[in-house]
């Protein structure tokens, strides 16, 4: 520590920032403050052993934490440059990805493995094999397992197809080609063949191969900007550094004997932890370092790293898992009437069995000589019985065979279909252009296949503020600098000035963004530094421009070859918002290196020295940056949020100012603006160094370094004095109160959680139209339990009160919206903290059920978890979480279903997703569109499945009790395999995903719609057990009718047969139709074409000599009362349904009812009306 | 890479597209993910939506009465034109020393098994006439039994040995029966000879049997082989000369019937049966139906456009359409007495909802 004065020796300060690592699932703080990083701060020059400086978050502690030794067997060891060495003791993975999960030789194994981890098909191998046994032989060999290796073909066809596309992605990423050192010189080599220890150079634009730690690159400080987008999502330029002692090295030139030992490979995507070992010395690799597989090379020409993770163990790869997986309340529900279903087929089987046993019980004397029994085999000299195995076991067969006759009862082939219909309703969604977002470019995505029908029903949304509702895109709006607000630019009309430029090599360079200026603040900003109030407004946006960790880049403007647009990269955009105002006001940042920035002041080039930097944290909700001016002092700058901000301003000075400060902030958030407070002080050399020097024992610290750090921030971070506060408008999403106003006329409940503070979030409730004026509001603030427990009892008795209140002016006042009580609840996290996890929850649940939105603000991630818990774990509704940010990641998951904003603030949202879409205001077709069809076309499908399969066993069953109780059917077998194969699967498939009850317009028109949903119409167990009576009644008609007309005739079982299976498909085709309501061409073609299709397989089945009803349909086809027979059996059997469904549609009409008939015959002026009123959600491009 | 998250149709496992997915090499183009217009993804395809209006439930209700009616009187009609006589004669020919014990009766091959009926026509029968024996209670869709055929072997010579189905009857003393099998094993054996006024009446026993079954599935090739040749004897032996092809009563037999009471053609007589005719039939009484306690019943019936005599169709239909007839009508009267219009927005639960509470 030679040199006294750091300031002097500023040039070779390294200033080193990394703003990566930030972001976790835990990372809870608002992002009033976000963006406020990492840094490491690299004393070069000062000849000490280079250490790790800077304070980082919490989070990243545990990698961070120093130099503790790897232990050996924890380790990975790296030789650079020398492959060979370092794959000799363990073979690391080379480069090449494998995405795929089979090869050709497995893909047959493997994947039959996979299929039968399910349930329905192991129901299905069991009958299969129980068919193979000689005794039970019901059905022939070949036909018996047709049904299985059906869908276990289909299945395998669809996984090969997936594993096809991997491996061809695998086969184009693994051949892509990059510069590797072989021999001194780089030469061009396959990514499959990178090996670790190999020295790579990436040039820009270039996607990095593998993970790999820096060694130099182009610049001179050993900077590199990569973007890593493909990681997280975050669009912004991130920085890695090569370590100091590195950069110098040519690895062409000279031979680098440098080991790495580095962790093992592991998912975390912000943390690497290793040493280095070169020239006898030891330097510590952190994050900042190393540089992922997937990034791409921006702003750098060059760099050159060493391979330390390759292929499968490179993070991204081992990143990449699998979309979550749920399971939808309908189908729960369904498993439970499949039990049903399972306890009919064991009745059957029982039955038969039964009736069985007595018959052979009193035929027992006849058995052995009647013609069609003949028990004993007299060919044979012992007269054995033949195929007889006593009385008890001949009625336990009986009982396994009539199981795999009546196999179908349990609708296997639903799961399948259900698949199906599920792929082709996720095709829709996808395909929606409603629900395509312009300003992101992206189109919905469905991540999780099995609970779209589960969109319509929710009862609950969680929300997320920022990001979901408003756009997260900052707009400085006004500021209160030394206690004088300037928010002139606000009211004036948008103001067409050029905006600030600055001359650079004879280009002009201008921000990117505009902002609205104030003229007055302007003018102030220009003056100078003369007047004690321009030199405030001076430090004001000093402050700005210098108070964050922006990068500015300088790109052309494609449009005017003189411009150079300034663009500002920062992880925050509330530093991007200030940043963009400090330059509109002649305050532009315009160069960032390491150690020192410059900033344009009103044209005059200024640089400072930065030299250090203190972290946003959640505790101290500020960050503070201390620099070094060209007037040789060293200043403090500090922002921060007000409730942390005034505690560390020095309230001896300027009392009145402070007063008016705190006036204008509370102006501010009222109207939803986000605030910050803006403090400085200067330090005297003395107060520096002690900062200094406590700043570096800080940073060097080994255990508890962060802590140490706050320590120190703290101490600097004190008796400031005020600038001002700046307000920056968190802009509302495009349609957010009419989609509010949607959902909430749907009777869904909406409740917003956030981590804003409760001002800003009350306002942002204003005007997305949560909170209306009419509503009373319940305001929870409490800091203990016991006044937490006290502030719920009177709200509870509060709310009380308003609800018999309300309750009888809404009678009275005939209110038609549909809201119980216009009751808000507004509970900050403090309180929740009380509450959550105590007995408090069953009151705060009361409490919040009455009230018709809930706000939630200042809650930590886990606690919106916990909020989804507590509406989940105590009702059977449904539950929504719809958020955007890593901090939301946990409701998501929590949620019954989760969706994804996939917005500015990365994947993670969008990871932990089902959904993702890309507004807030797409929830609205989502649910009330897609929802609805989804819900109802998989209701209508489960019913009509069971009865399908049902009526077709129950014909069966019929037949059976007209032979002997011995299962014989006279139903081809084929044909019995192929019904719910061939003949009857496609239009049920087809119905699922194309029939729409009602139109969009309607439904989009009609949010109450959604009740139908919620009052589960098209699935409940009243249709259940309806659906089951009818199936009763049409397989008596399909079975009985034949059964009388062909009485006492020369009618032969395969021709009554074919009878039967053609009255069945016709009848289950047209029981379909019925309930279809648009009949497009597919679905006419899906519906007849099967029909048809099941004429073309009887006959051509009754075109094989060898099988026993060769030509049986073209004898019986003949004769007049086959055709008198199917129509009879058509009419008869869905008669009862029609003079139901009929009268119930005319008596008591449902909602869906109703405005489907107001869609065909409703006036046109009605529907006129809607198309202007649901613009907003309709028509995203209008403004 | 792709600049934007690919959008993900896997149904399981997929993996979430973390760039190493497909089309990479496509990145440089700027590629917009806005799903392309079409009216089938926006599922707006052009369709039929029909509604269940009264007009339409009155008309549907009413087409069926006016198709089922006039179908059903029909049928009636023609099935009530079939001129049938039955005669069960299998009680009536026992002999009546033999009343009580049937079994042996049957079973001793040297009692006299000839009977002699006499018949009387009720109406004039127009020729053809068909002769058809009937037999009560026997399952010929007994599962034992209906399996128990080899159509290979029926088919071709070369299938001789495919006997593995036909147990109990697949061999005797080692070596294959043909045909084999129960079915084959139980085949019917009373024989009827028509007399009117004592002249013969010639029965055609020709094409009793399908066309199909003659070509195709029954070999010209396939000899009756080692038929009946086992201990217990189930019924009618073949002509061990006479290809299968040939054998109709065989094929007519092996067609298995669907119910436990059926018919089956035994042959045509062509000639017109008038009315009050005496026929005097001599049967041959050989098959054992008393073991299972099975009826045997003569048949001679002319046929119609619907088949045999058989009033259950006609009945049905008209029921059917009378029942229609009298929805349409309930349904006339529901809609004109308690009239609901079409798509009125009152109707809406929360509409009603809201009139409710403003009263």
């Amino acid at each position: 520590m030679d040199s006294k004065n750091p300031i002097e020796s500023s040039p070779s300060i390294e200033i080193t920032l990394n703003s990566s690592s930030r972001r976790s699932n835990s990372s809870s703080h608002s992002k009033a403050s976000r963006g406020n990083s990492v840094r490491e701060v690299t004393f070069g020059d000062l000849g000490s052993k280079p250490v790790r400086y800077g304070s980082r978050g919490a989070d990243s502690e545990g990698f961070s934490g120093s130099q503790k030794e790897i232990s050996d067997e924890d380790a990975r060891l790296v030789y650079v440059n020398d492959p060979e060495k370092t794959n000799e003791r363990f073979e690391f993975s080379g480069n090449s990805i494998r995405t795929g999960k089979y090869s050709i030789l497995s893909f047959v194994p493997r994947n039959l493995f996979e299929q039968f981890h399910r349930v329905a098909y192991i129901y299905f191998l069991i009958i299969a094999v129980l068919n193979q046994l000689p005794q039970l032989a019901v059905f022939g060999r070949g036909v018996s397992i047709l049904p299985l290796s059906f869908v276990l073909l289909v299945t395998a066809v669809k996984d090969a197809y997936e594993d096809w596309r991997r491996h061809r992605s695998d086969r184009i990423e693994n051949n892509r080609l990059t510069w590797v050192l072989v021999n001194d010189q780089f030469q061009q080599k396959k990514w499959k063949d990178i090996r670790v220890g190999e020295i790579i150079k990436i040039h820009t634009n270039e996607t990095l191969p593998c993970d790999m730690v820096l060694l130099s690159t182009s610049d001179s400080t050993g900077v590199a900007y990569v973007q890593t987008i493909n990681l997280d999502g975050e669009s912004n330029l991130k920085t890695r550094y090569a370590k100091q002692e590195t950069l110098s090295k040519t690895p062409e030139k000279e031979k680098i004997r440098v080991l790495i030992k580095c962790e093992k490979p592991n998912r975390n995507i912000y943390g690497f932890h290793a040493n280095m070992d070169m020239d006898g010395k030891r330097l510590s690799l952190g994050s900042s370092n190393i540089v992922l597989r997937g990034c791409e090379l921006k702003n750098t020409a060059w760099a050159i790293g060493v391979a330390v993770y390759c292929g499968r163990e490179t993070k991204v790869m081992l990143n990449s898992s699998g979309a979550p997986s749920k399971r939808s309340r309908l189908e729960t529900r369904m498993n439970f009437e499949i039990i049903i279903l399972s306890f009919f087929l064991i009745s059957l089987c029982t039955i038969v069995s039964i009736c069985a046993a007595v018959w052979l019980r009193r035929h027992r004397h006849d058995l052995n000589t009647i013609p069609f029994y003949r028990k004993k085999n007299f060919n044979d000299e012992d007269k054995d019985d033949y195929n007889y195995y006593g009385w008890g076991l001949e009625i336990f067969f009986t009982f396994l065979m009539s199981v795999i006759v009546f196999q179908i009862m349990i609708p296997i082939s639903l799961y399948i279909s259900m698949e199906l219909v599920r792929v082709g309703q996720a095709y829709f969604m996808i395909r929606d252009t409603l629900m395509y977002d312009e300003a992101s470019n992206s189109a919905f995505q469905c991540r999780a296949l099995n609970i779209n029908e589960d969109l319509g029903q929710i009862k609950f949304v969680f929300s997320d503020k920022t990001g979901t509702l408003t756009e997260n895109k900052m707009e400085f709006q006004c500021a209160s600098i030394w206690g004088v607000d300037y928010s002139g630019g606000k009211d004036s009309s948008v103001n067409e000035q050029v905006g600030h430029f600055v001359q650079v090599d004879g280009k002009i360079l201008r921000p990117k963004m505009k902002v609205r200026i104030d003229p007055e603040l302007l003018q102030l900003s220009r003056s100078g530094n003369n007047t004690e109030e321009a030199k405030r407004v001076h430090d004001f946006f000093l402050a700005l421009a210098a108070c964050n960790t922006i990068v500015p880049i300088a790109f052309d403007d494609a449009s005017n070859p003189t411009v150079k647009l300034m663009d500002y990269q920062g992880e925050s955009p509330d530093e991007q918002a200030l940043a963009y105002a400090a330059a509109a006001y002649g305050f532009m940042l315009i160069e960032r290196t390491s150690g020192h920035i410059v900033i344009d002041i009103q044209g005059e080039r200024q640089r400072f020295n930065v030299l250090g930097l203190h972290e946003f944290d959640s505790d101290r909700k500020r960050m503070s940056v201390i620099l070094g001016c060209p007037d040789k002092t060293v200043k403090v700058f500090v922002k921060g949020a007000d409730t942390t901000m005034f505690s560390v301003i020095d309230r001896s000075l300027n009392m009145d100012i402070i007063r008016a400060t705190e006036a204008h902030l509370h102006n501010y958030s009222s109207l939803g603006l986000r605030t910050l407070v803006i403090g400085m002080r200067e330090l005297s050399d003395s107060e520096f160094e002690q900062w200094h020097s406590s700043f570096e024992a800080a940073s060097t610290s080994l255990i508890g370094r962060a802590a140490m750090l706050r320590k120190v921030a703290n101490t600097v971070e004190k008796s400031l004095r005020i600038l001002g506060a700046s307000a920056i408008e968190d802009k509302l999403q495009q349609g957010v109160p009419e989609a509010i106003e949607s959902l909430r006329t749907a009777g869904i409940k909406v409740w917003v959680l956030t981590g804003d503070k409760q001002e800003t979030a009350i306002s942002i409730g204003y005007s997305s139209k949560l909170l209306t004026s009419k509503m009373t509001q319940i305001i929870i603030n409490s800091n203990s339990k016991e006044s937490s427990r006290k502030s719920l009892e009177d709200a509870l008795r509060m709310s009380k009160k308003l609800i018999t209140v309300s309750g009888t002016t809404h009678n009275n006042g005939g209110n038609s919206g549909g809201a119980v009580s216009p009751v808000a609840l507004i509970i900050d996290g403090t309180s929740l903290v009380y509450i959550l996890d105590s007995e408090l929850e069953e009151q705060l649940f009361k409490l919040a059920s009455k009230c018709s939105v809930v706000l939630c603000c200042r809650v930590a991630p886990l606690q919106k978890a916990g909020i989804v818990m507590l509406v989940k774990n105590r009702t059977s509704d449904m539950t929504l979480s719809i958020g955007d940010g890593a901090n939301d990641v946990s409701m998501i998951q929590k949620a019954d279903v989760g969706v994804g904003i996939s917005g500015k603030e990365g994947r993670q949202a969008v990871m932990a997703s089902d959904f993702a879409m890309g507004q807030f205001r797409f929830l609205v077709p989502l649910l009330l569109v897609h929802g609805h069809w989804n819900y109802q076309r998989m209701g209508c499908m489960i019913l009509y499945n069971f009865y399908r399969n049902a009526v077709f066993v129950l014909v069966l069953f019929w037949y059976v009790l007209f032979t002997c109780f011995t299962l014989t059917t006279a139903i081809n077998e084929w044909s019995s395999m192929l019904y719910s194969i061939i003949y009857t699967s496609l239009p049920t498939i087809v119905v699922g995903i194309l029939d729409k009850d009602l139109s969009r317009r309607t439904l989009l028109k009609y949010p109450q719609l959604y009740g139908a949903e919620h009052r589960q119409e098209s699935y409940n167990s009243k249709l259940f057990w309806l659906t089951m009576i009818d199936t009763l009644w049409q397989s008596v008609v399909i079975y009985f009718i034949p059964h009388l007309a062909y009485w006492g005739s020369t009618i032969d079982a395969p021709s009554i047969g074919d009878l039967w299976t053609l009255a069945v498909v016709i009848l289950v085709n047209l029981h379909l139709a019925m309930d279809v309501i648009r009949w497009s061409w597919i679905t006419h073609v899906a519906i007849w074409g099967s029909i048809v299709a099941t004429f073309i397989c009887v006959i051509v089945l009754d075109a094989v000599p060898t099988l026993v009803g060769y030509w049986a349909i073209f004898d019986i086809a003949k004769e007049g009362s086959f055709w008198l027979c199917l129509l009879a059996i058509v009419v008869a059997a869905l008669l009862p349904r029609f003079v139901v469904k009929v009268l119930y549609q005319h008596f008591s009409p449902s909602d869906i009812q109703i405005t489907r008939e107001a869609e065909k015959f409703g006036s046109r002026r009605e529907f006129g009306a809607v198309e202007i009123e649901m613009n907003p959600i309709l028509e995203p491009s209008r403004r | 890479m792709p600049d934007t998250v690919v959008i993900d149709i896997r149904m399981r496992g997929a993996k979430s597209s973390n760039g190493v997915d497909d089309d990479s090499v496509s990145s440089s183009k700027k590629n917009s993910h806005k799903p392309k217009y079409s009216r089938f993804t926006q599922q707006d395809l052009p369709a039929c939506k029909p509604i269940l209006t009264p007009g339409l439930v009155i008309a549907s209700f009413t087409t069926v009465a006016v198709v089922f009616l006039p179908l059903g009187l029909a049928s009636l009609f023609a099935s009530e034109s079939v001129v049938e006589i039955v005669d069960r004669y299998d009680k009536d020919c026992i002999p009546g020393t033999h009343s009580n014990l049937p079994l042996e009766y049957i079973q001793n091959s040297k009692s006299n098994k000839i009977c002699t009926r006499n018949l009387i026509v009720p109406k004039l029968m127009k020729s053809p006439v068909y002769v058809y024996y009937q037999l009560d209670n026997f399952y010929q869709n007994h599962r034992r039994y209906v399996r128990s055929r080899s159509d290979k072997q029926l088919q071709s010579k070369a299938s001789e040995n495919d006997v593995s189905n036909c147990k109990p009857e697949d061999l005797v003393d080692g070596k294959p029966i043909v045909p084999c099998g129960l079915v084959a094993w139980s085949l019917f054996n009373d024989t009827y000879n028509f007399k009117v006024e004592n002249k013969a009446l010639e029965v055609n026993k020709k094409d009793i049997a399908w066309r199909s079954d003659k070509e195709r599935k029954f070999g010209s090739d396939v000899y009756p082989i080692n038929f009946q040749a086992g201990s217990l004897i189930g019924g009618g032996s073949l002509n061990s000369s006479i290809p299968l092809s040939e054998q109709e009563d065989l094929m007519v037999w092996m067609r298995t019937a669907a119910l436990s009471t059926f018919r089956k053609l035994y042959g045509r007589i062509e000639t017109d049966l008038q009315a009050n005719d005496v026929i005097e039939v001599q049967i041959q009484n050989n098959y054992n139906s008393y073991g299972y306690g099975g009826k045997k019943r003569l048949v001679l019936s002319t046929t119609t456009w619907i088949g045999g005599k058989n009033n259950s169709l006609g009945i049905a239909y008209i029921f059917i359409g009378g029942l229609n007839l009298l929805l349409a009508i309930s349904f006339i009267l529901i809609f004109v007495f308690k009239p609901r219009p079409l798509g009125d927005p009152s109707y809406l639960s929360w509409n009603k909802q809201a009139t409710i509470s403003s009263n």
